[in-house]
């Protein structure tokens, strides 16, 4: 039983938004050095429904790295100690036997715990709502010669448009800064010509929601690209400070 | 316009344009302040510290270079205290864990803290004495009497206190310009992934070789005494 380790977790239990909310100490006996995560969470969830109690609530959709769901901040590092991936493609192998794994939820004032490891991540969708689309449909894929777009835009628009809005970056940012998520949507259409039309409105709509909603301002630590799983780089809140300032001078 | 003071960019681009020209304020005065160490008694220093005493300067530089420091504490306390209140109250029990992200840039306002607290000292040696109480001796250089400045500066420096505290001072100045520097460009939009690496070696370079030279500057007074 070589790849099997037992773990003690700590993972923080809390029964709604209003409640206080504190650490539950659980024992795992033997876990699979090949399950993910959040497969290592499923038998912690029966061992609880077995034993009687409440399962405890975490958020998860895809298990596959795209949808940004999981958000589990796991000793001290949003999604985990491995670099690069979601909670949900995070592998026990990354543990030792015995180990004492603590389980927090995002914390931070832009996103209120819902219960135990849940977060209310709306802000992230009133931010893209507020300007993170094109107004008109763009069509459908338009032939490669009929809108040249220089092969650098287009992979730093693609890098960009990899951003799940998992809100690690949040999480982890000492400033409760949402921005390297802002800067990726913005810049993901501000690279693109049919992004470009709306750029400067888009810029100002979206920073100035953000702003509304509580979240902090950007120092440049460069902590959130560290954590980011998608590897969304910081160049990215250059080119918002860029498109905001210039917007804003403009007007 | 109206409102981009108010905007979290905004705030930043006025922490960013302050410190900035606190950076170019501080290549005058390490210019300045390198006359001390040309072995002529001190002549060039009292002349060129007698130059920024005139009164364009006093009253014309002066109310700026004081409004570059106020807007930049201001701006930087407001700043702090805004993101610690967008972080909330609940603390991670597990810590953080995330490798690569420099000290500076995660303690620039205790850093300030520290520049401020060593800049009320040199008021409290150079500003008053020199401007306010006129407290200081006078030579006469070329047929002009002025402020022996030198001299004052001599004698403060031989006080092993002031020396540790003036270098303590100028390490910390280096500390939050090897993070300020850079991020001054990026908060302008003045950067991306090549000139990220760009501002940081140029800003680190900078931030040393300014407060070594503040230091050395000191060492060099307290060792030498009066004798040069
Ligand atoms: C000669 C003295 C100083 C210089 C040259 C200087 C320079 C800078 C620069 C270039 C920045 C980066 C701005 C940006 O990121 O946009 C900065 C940030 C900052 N400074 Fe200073 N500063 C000085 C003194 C102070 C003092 C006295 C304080 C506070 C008491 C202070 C507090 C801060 C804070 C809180 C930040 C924000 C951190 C950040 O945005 O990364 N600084 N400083
Ligand atoms: S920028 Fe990275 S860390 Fe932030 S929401 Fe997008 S994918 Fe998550
Ligand atoms: S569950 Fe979809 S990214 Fe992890």
């Amino acid at each position: 039983m070589e790849n099997n380790i037992s773990l003690t977790l700590k993972v923080w239990r809390q029964s709604d938004s209003k409640a206080k909310g504190g650490f539950e100490t659980y024992k795992l006996e033997t876990v699979s050095t090949d399950s993910s995560f959040l497969e290592m969470m499923d038998i912690l969830n029966e061992q609880l429904v077995g034993e009687g109690k409440e399962p405890v609530a975490f958020d998860h959709d895809c298990r596959e790295g795209i949808c940004g769901m999981c958000s589990l901040y796991i000793n001290g590092r949003p999604h985990g100690p491995d670099d690069d991936v979601t909670t949900c493609q995070l592998h026990m192998r990354k543990f030792k036997n015995n180990e004492t794994i603590t389980i927090e939820p995002w914390r931070s004032a832009g996103f209120p715990v819902i219960k135990d490891l849940i977060v209310d991540r709306t802000a992230f969708d009133q931010i893209i709502a507020a300007g993170g689309y094109t107004s008109v449909s763009t069509g459908g894929v338009p032939d490669a010669n009929a809108l040249p777009i220089p092969k650098d835009d287009a992979d730093e628009a693609m890098d960009a448009a990899s951003c799940i809005g998992c809100g690690a970056c949040v999480a982890t940012c000492k400033n409760g800064s949402a921005m390297l998520f802002v800067s990726a949507k913005v810049s993901h259409l501000a690279l693109l010509p049919q992004g470009q039309v709306e750029a400067a409105l888009r810029a100002k709509a979206m920073v100035g929601k953000m702003d509304e909603l509580g979240f902090g301002a950007c120092t440049n630590t460069g902590a959130c690209e560290v954590e980011c799983p998608k590897g969304v780089s910081i160049a990215n809140i250059a080119r918002l400070n860029r498109e905001y300032l210039s917007a804003k001078l403009k007007d | 316009m109206s409102n981009l003071l108010s905007s979290s960019i905004g705030r930043k681009l006025l922490m960013s344009l302050s410190g900035l020209f606190l950076i170019t304020f501080l290549v005058v005065h390490l210019s300045i302040n390198l006359l001390l160490l040309i072995p002529d008694g001190g002549e060039a220093f009292n002349v060129a510290a007698n130059f920024m005493a005139l009164p364009l300067i006093k009253f014309g530089l002066q109310p700026v270079l004081a409004l570059g420091f106020i807007v930049h504490i201001a701006y930087g306390a407001i700043l702090t205290a805004k993101n610690n209140k967008a972080r909330g109250n609940n603390k991670y029990a597990s810590g953080n864990n995330t490798k690569e992200v420099m000290w500076a840039s995660k303690n620039m306002a205790v850093l300030g803290v520290t520049i401020l607290a060593f800049l009320a000292v040199h008021m409290v040696d150079y500003w008053i004495p020199l401007q306010i109480t006129h407290a200081v001796g006078s030579v006469t250089i070329g047929g002009v009497e002025m402020h022996d400045t030198y001299s004052l500066v001599a004698a403060n420096f031989q006080n092993p206190l002031k020396v540790v505290l003036y270098v303590i001072g100028s390490l910390g100045l280096a500390v939050h310009l090897t993070h300020g520097f850079w991020s001054a460009f990026q908060t302008l939009g003045a950067s991306n992934t090549i000139w990220r690496k760009r501002w940081t070696v140029i800003g680190t370079v900078f931030a040393w070789v300014v407060s070594l030279g503040f230091c050395v500057i000191a060492i060099a007074m307290y060792a030498c005494g009066s004798c040069c």
